[in-house]
Parts: C-alpha cells; structure tokens; sequence
C-alpha cells in the first residue's frame, strides 16, 4: 500500500481516489480547519518538544522511521521501507524510503538519520528525550560530550542505515517511532539555530506557512507527501489563547472545528446531555493511568500493609462521578489499551472494613496523620477531599497540600518530602504503547532518584532484573513471551502497593459536523486530539 | 527642567532595579526547579544536570542575577525555558496589541467617564446624577473578570453583535476595551464629577456668568479644561492599573497581548518571560508617571518641576 513515493502529482490523486469514500481531486488535500488552544505552542522542533499540544502537530510536520497504523498502536515503517533485525537484537538495519522530500525540497538520505540521532542525543540541544536512546552504542560518550558522533549509528548507503545497541532493547523500534527521533534537515536546523522550533522543516504531510506569535499558525498539506492522498486538507489553521469555554461556544456557532483543550470539565455534563451536540463528541481510551503514589521511605506508607489499607479504601467508582464519569476505575499501573494489561487481575476491592484492620495489624489502630500533594487546578483538590474522606473514614487524618503542578512535581523529586501524591494533571501518559515505558522512569530504581519520577521511592531489584530480563527479548518471536513477563511483573508490583491505580481517563474529542475522519482518528491514541494527517472536510 | 528630568530618569532606573531585583530573588526562591522542568520526565539525572549548568542555575543567586542584568543591558531577555524563543521576540510581538488595547480603554474610560462626571456635576443631586454615581461604584467595585464575562455572554454570545474574543478587526477591540475602561470609567465620573463642581464654585466661573456668557461657552471653555488638571495626572497613573488588568481581560478575551503571555508564564513557571513582562510592565509604569508629572506644566502653567 504504502509504495515508492510517486513523482507525478496526477498518478497519486488518481489512487488516492480510487481508494476513498469521499470526492477527492488533488494529492494535497482541500479544505481548511480551524483547531484552537488556550496556551501558545512552544516549539516545533521535534529534538524538544514535549508536550501534549505540540506532540500531534510535530508527529505531522516530520517524520521517523516508524509510524503507527493511523488510529491504533500497531507499529509500521514510515521513513523506512523495511528493517532487519541480527539474532542477538543488538544490530537494526532499516532499508530508506527513496524519493522523499523535506519542505525545502532537498531528499531525505541516511546521513539525515544519522545526524538526527546525533543532535538529540548531544547534551547541547537540551533534548528531554536524549534518554530514550541510551541503548543506542556510543550514548554514553557523546552524552557525556565527549564526541560529538553516535557510534552506533552507521550510514551504509544514501538508503541504508544501521543502528547498532549496546544491549538488546525490545522497545527499540517504538523509540524509533517517537518525536524525538523525527527526522530533521541539518541544514536547516544550522540555518535556524535555536530558533529551529520556530521554523521547522520536516518531511511531514504538512508544512509550517506563517506562525504569528500568540495568534495563530497555518500548516499548508506538503504536495509532494510520501504517501498518496494524504493529507486530506489543505490547510489547518491553529488559532491560540483561547480559553476553553470560548472555544466550545465558538465550536457550536460553527467558526471552530476542534477544541483542542477539549470540553472544559464545568460544561461536560451540558455537553453531553444536549442531543445536539452529543453526537459531535468521540470519546476512546488513551494510555493513561491516574494514581496515588505511597512514598515507601516516609512512615507509615514504609509498611506494605498501609499502603495495602489505601489500596482498599480510596473509592474509586466515588472518584469517577467527581469528574463526571470522564474514566474508568483502574486496579493497576497499565491502562487496558496497553499489551500487558492483567484482565485476569482484580486488584484490591473497596473494602473499608479490611483496610481499617489492616491499618490495625499495622499498628495504627488508633490511626495515623500524613500529607497528600496535589496540583491546584481543577478537578484536583476535589478528587484529593474525596481521598481524604475515604481514608479519614478508616482512621487515616490526611492533610491536603495543594500546589501549584511544577512544586508538587519537585517535591515527588525529593526522598523525603511528599509522603502521598494525587498525581492528577501530571499523571503517566505513556510516550509509546509498550510496557516498558510504564515501569522504569515511575516504578523502577532508577526513576527512584532526585528529581525522578518514581514519587513512591519503590526499588524493588529483583523486578528490575525481571524488567531487563523482559526488554532482552527484542526478537519479534519472543514479543509474547515479553508481554507476559511484563504483565507478570505489573502483577508482582501490586502486591507492594507503592501505587493506588486509581482511573484511567478516557478522551473525548469535541468536533464540528463538517469534519470527517474515522473515530479512531478523532481519539488517535498516538495523536492528541486528533491525527490531523487524516481527517478531512465535507 | 532638565535637572528634574535627569533627577526623574535617575530615580525610574532605581525603581527599575529594584523591581529586577525583588522579582528574581522572588522567582530563585520557588521551589519548582527549571532544569528539571526543561528536562522532561524522561530526562536522566545527566541531562538535568547538564541543562542546569548550561543555563547557569548551578551558580549562586547573585551571580546568576548579575549575569540576568548583564544580558539585559545589552537588550538581551534570554529565552523562555519552555517556548525557547527569546522573550523579546515574544514581548515584541504581543506589546502592539496590549498598546491597542490599552488606548482602547483610555478612550473608553474617558469617554464614558468623563462624560458621566459631566453630566452629575451639571445636575447635581437629581437622579440622573444619583443613577450615575451609583454606575461608577458598580465599576469600580466589579473585578474585571466578572465584567468581562457578563459583556461577552450578552454582546457576542447572546446578542451576537460582537465576535467571541480574539484579536484582527475593530469590532473584537470594543468588548476588551470597555471592560477594561469600565473600572477607570468609574474612577474618572467621580473625579470628574467632584473636581467639576469645585470649578463651578470658583469666582471666575461666577465672573464669566455675569459677563453675560452662555452656561454652553462657560461651561466648555472656562470650567471643563480646569476641571481636566488633576484628571490628567490619573491617566499616566492608570497605566499601571491597566498592567493588573490586561491579565484578567486578555485572558478572558483571548487577546494576545503581554498579559495573557505573563499568564501563560505564570502558570508554567516560565521565569525569563515572567523577568521580561514585569520589567517590561515597571518600565511603563515608571514612564506614564514621569510622563504625566511632565505634561501637567503645559497644560497648567501654575504648576512648576523642581
């Protein structure tokens, strides 16, 4: 399906055609939409930006390696035409995709692999995803600024490129899907600078035209896109600051068609019940779990009976209707889009009877008083009263802090300062739909350090050796066998109760009645809010 | 003239220091870390360390601020920790439309308030007079937010005569600009209205009167202009009242001025862009003081600078 990139404009319309359901007449596609944000985007340049905003509109202004199957988590080469994997999992060889273009015109070429690599990994470009690639050989050297070159990366032809790891890593190919790993042309980042973000230039479905600082941005469909038909606009207009209750009204008299914040949390319910805009509304999973961290260094949450108390007490179906039902109640780490989730498992039930002895058994019959953390943006300290009301209930007096997300964040960092964290608004959405990326920065040792992300200080080694053991099995014939042991090891770390897995958010996107696209594109796990790349207009 | 003037300018780039100074200790004393913060959640400790000392966050406070200034004398801001384009970039491209606006709510405000000041002063003690005072203590009273929101429910949403927020033609500037000279309005009435009637009392008022001049001429040429003086002192006073409110009204408008940047800064703990709009803002502050103490001597030649 996804052949050489064709060259005469007429050919790829004429399959793009043949291949849709709606009127279709140009390569580049037709129509424009109007997609609105309450903040500015902060940059585009693929290297460094890292937030949920910029992260769909980077993945359509450049491309990686791998891609996703539009509207699932199914891996695909996207840049690559192919890859090859040696026996031991430390050798990948990806066969390039001729023909493609960057914005500029120029071809993309395997020293654009190689350089990009080498870019992110360099500590001078501050990129928040250098890590994700430290398997890679040669990470360590040039992370250190020793070298400016990634050894492991070795151009082998214009269209052959070879990445050799020092060690086997299973998720190898998801982190060749990510941003940060999109590729860029060095010599428009030197042209640029710093200010590459701002001017970016990629090989994506669509080009940046004009971004007017904190007004708008206009992507224009790139022409000569690698793949036929798509997009299937011709140009999406992002207008900024404005606030999400002024977006939904302009939505419903028809000037916006997609509220990027989504449908702000004081008119769901109106939203939802209004028949005439219920039916505009795509709601679908996304790979999201909120939960509770117990800081396993800080008394009482130091005895596994505590936090197994917590575990049973928080009620969490009370949670769900705070926020009106907008997710499910989770019992463990992984969201169930994630391969490896238990559907076996049953968690810890409500049970505020058995968590009252346990906290009992534990020695605090007469109970005990702590401090929850919590971001001050609503819904959080309402979700935190109803914690403290749950556990107040089984003998536990909890103190609510409410600060404002970056405080909260720095105090998880610290060993000794949040003994619980609601982690609402900060909570883990995976960067990639693999199992891995649930545990290691959150739940494993090494996320365990200052300024980590593991806000409940849980090491436990023998699961760590489990978890490497797992990432081992980079062999595509050993993914089962991989799954399963992750599933296991998830399982394994809800008998220690460092977390309270407490809902899985489920999205809902909010569009006008003249944007087409499949639902699975409107809640693209992959790309939030939307896959812009393939939603068109009618 | 020129020694007060210099004596001015000396004092304004004291202020100006000071302001730097309370700012940035206040903004060092956070707790939120900015290296950790640029880093991700993904970052390795390497990463944040190498960021930190990249940006010099490593160094002691007054190092750091002595290097912020020295950056800054040279017209340098820095670059915005989150955005990563350099705040003066950003403060540049959004100041036209704060400055818009901000004449926008002048013109509202006396307008609206002077003309309202009028009108009591003239009528004094009926209920035409009554009906107004009580207005501009409802202006002066409601928080901007709430004006803001109400106008635009009943003008864009319900009544539809104006575009719901944003920024471009002369109808989105009304709705921003009369909520933010709504406040001042209130102020400027009952200045007005007060300084009006002490005019009105005054001899030569009485004197023009028994000229034999129309209460029009009298009242326009004679009284108003005199009744103007302390009114216009207010004016450069009220740009700094407007730094508070281009916050609130940008935001609810989606009006992309500095305002709505410093909110936006704010939330994310975006400390350069936060350093740039409060300098930025102390300097107009600063200037619209200056301006109005410089001013007054021409339009009242009995006024004197020392």
């Amino acid at each position: 399906m996804f052949s050489k990139a064709l060259k005469g404009v007429a050919l790829a319309a004429l399959i793009a055609g043949a291949g849709m359901t709606t009127a279709h007449n140009a390569a580049a596609g037709e129509g424009n939409i109007t997609v609105t944000y309450k903040d500015d985007v902060s940059t585009l340049d693929p290297a460094i930006g890292y937030d949920w905003q910029n992260w769909s509109m980077i993945k359509s202004l450049f491309d990686g390696l791998m891609d996703y199957e539009p509207g699932t988590t199914t891996l695909k080469p996207d840049l690559a035409t192919g890859y090859t994997v040696s026996d031991d999992g430390l050798t990948y060889t990806f066969t390039l995709r001729k023909g493609v273009k960057f914005h500029n015109g120029r071809e993309f070429k395997a020293s654009d692999v190689k350089y990009t690599l080498e870019r992110v990994v360099n500590p001078k470009t501050q990129s928040p995803g250098a890590g994700f690639f430290e398997t890679i050989k040669g990470f360590a050297e040039e992370s250190a600024g020793e070298t400016e070159s990634l050894s492991g990366v070795e151009v082998v032809d214009d269209y052959t490129v070879k990445f050799t790891l020092s060690q086997p890593d299973a998720a190898f190919l998801h982190k060749m899907a990510l941003n940060f790993a999109h590729i860029v042309p060095k010599e428009e980042v030197e042209k640029w600078g710093q200010d590459f973000g701002k001017h970016p230039v990629g090989t994506g479905a669509f080009a940046l035209e004009d971004w007017t600082l904190g007004q708008h941005l206009i992507f224009k469909a790139n022409p000569d896109y690698h793949i036929a038909g798509i997009p299937k606009l011709d140009t999406i207009t992002v207008e900024v600051g404005q606030e999400p209750v002024v977006a939904l009204l302009r939505l419903q008299r028809g000037e916006v068609d997609i509220a990027g914040d989504g449908i702000p949390p004081a008119k769901f319910l109106e939203v939802m019940n209004d028949p005439e805009y219920k039916d505009l509304v795509v709601s679908g999973e996304q790979l999201h779990t909120g939960y509770i961290t117990l800081n396993t260094n800080i008394p009482p949450f130091d005895n596994v009976k505590v936090r197994q108390a917590v575990n049973m007490a928080v009620n969490k179906d009370r949670i769900v209707r705070v926020i009106n039902g907008r997710a499910v109640p989770a019992n463990q780490p992984l969201p169930p889009l994630m391969p490896g989730y238990n559907t076996d498992y049953k968690g810890y039930a409500f049970d505020p009877e058995k968590a009252k002895s346990l906290l009992a058994e534990a020695g605090f019959a007469d109970g005990v008083e702590t401090t929850l953390f919590v971001a001050n943006t609503d819904p959080q300290p309402r979700i935190a009263q109803a914690i403290q009301q749950d556990l107040s209930a089984i003998g536990m007096k909890v103190e609510i802090k409410s600060l404002a997300q970056a405080n909260v964040i720095a105090a998880g960092g610290e060993a000794d300062q949040a003994p619980m964290i609601w982690s609402g608004g900060m909570a883990w959405i995976a960067d990639f739909p693999d199992p891995s990326n649930f545990y290691g920065p959150i739940l494993g040792c090494g996320g365990a350090v200052p300024g980590g992300w593991n806000w409940s200080w849980y090491c436990n080694e023998e699961l760590d050796a489990e978890a490497s053991k797992a990432d081992a099995l980079a062999d595509p014939s050993q993914a089962d066998t991989r799954i399963d042991m992750w599933r296991d090891i998830f399982t394994k770390v809800m008998a220690d109760a460092p977390w309270v897995p407490v809902f899985n958010e489920q999205r809902y996107t909010i569009r006008s009645p003249r944007l087409v696209a499949d639902d699975a594109i409107l809640v693209d796990p992959v790309h939030i809010p939307v896959h812009y790349d393939y939603i068109a207009v009618k | 003239m020129i020694a007060y003037i210099l004596r001015r300018l000396v004092q304004a780039i004291l202020i100006l220091l000071g302001v730097s100074i309370v700012t940035y200790a206040l903004l060092y004393m956070l707790p939120a870390d900015p290296a950790r913060q640029i880093a991700g959640r993904s970052a390795t400790a390497e990463t944040v360390a190498n960021i930190r000392e990249q940006l010099g966050l490593n160094l002691p406070f007054y190092e750091q601020y002595l290097r912020y200034l020295g950056n800054l004398l040279t017209g340098d801001f820095g670059r915005s920790y989150l955005q990563k384009t350099e705040v003066g970039e950003l403060i540049a491209a959004r100041l036209p439309a704060t400055l818009l606006l901000m004449a926008g709510a002048i013109f509202c405000e006396l307008l609206f308030g002077l003309t309202a000041g009028a009108i009591g002063a003239i009528k004094r003690n009926t209920p035409l007079d009554r009906g107004l005072m009580v207005a501009s203590f409802v202006g002066v009273s409601a928080p901007q937010f709430v004006v803001g929101i109400l106008m635009l429910y009943l003008f864009a949403v319900v009544l539809g005569w104006f575009p719901i927020g944003g920024y471009g033609t002369f109808a989105h500037l009304v709705l921003p600009s009369v909520s933010m000279g709504f406040l001042g309005a209130g102020w400027y009435s009952r200045m007005m209205r007060s300084s009006m009637l002490d005019v009105l009392r005054q001899d030569y008022v009485r004197t023009a009167r028994a000229k034999g001049l129309g209460r029009a001429r009298v009242f326009f040429v004679h009284a108003f202009p005199n009744a103007l003086l302390p009114i216009i002192a207010m004016i450069g006073i009220d740009i700094g009242m407007f730094m508070s409110g281009i916050v609130v009204v940008e935001s609810v408008f989606g009006w992309p001025g500095i305002g709505q940047l410093a909110w936006q800064a704010i939330q994310r703990v975006d400390i350069p862009i936060i350093m740039g709009v409060t300098l930025v803002s102390a300097c107009a502050i600063v200037l619209g003081n200056l301006l109005a103490d410089l001013v007054a001597p021409f339009i009242d030649p009995r006024i004197k600078l020392r």
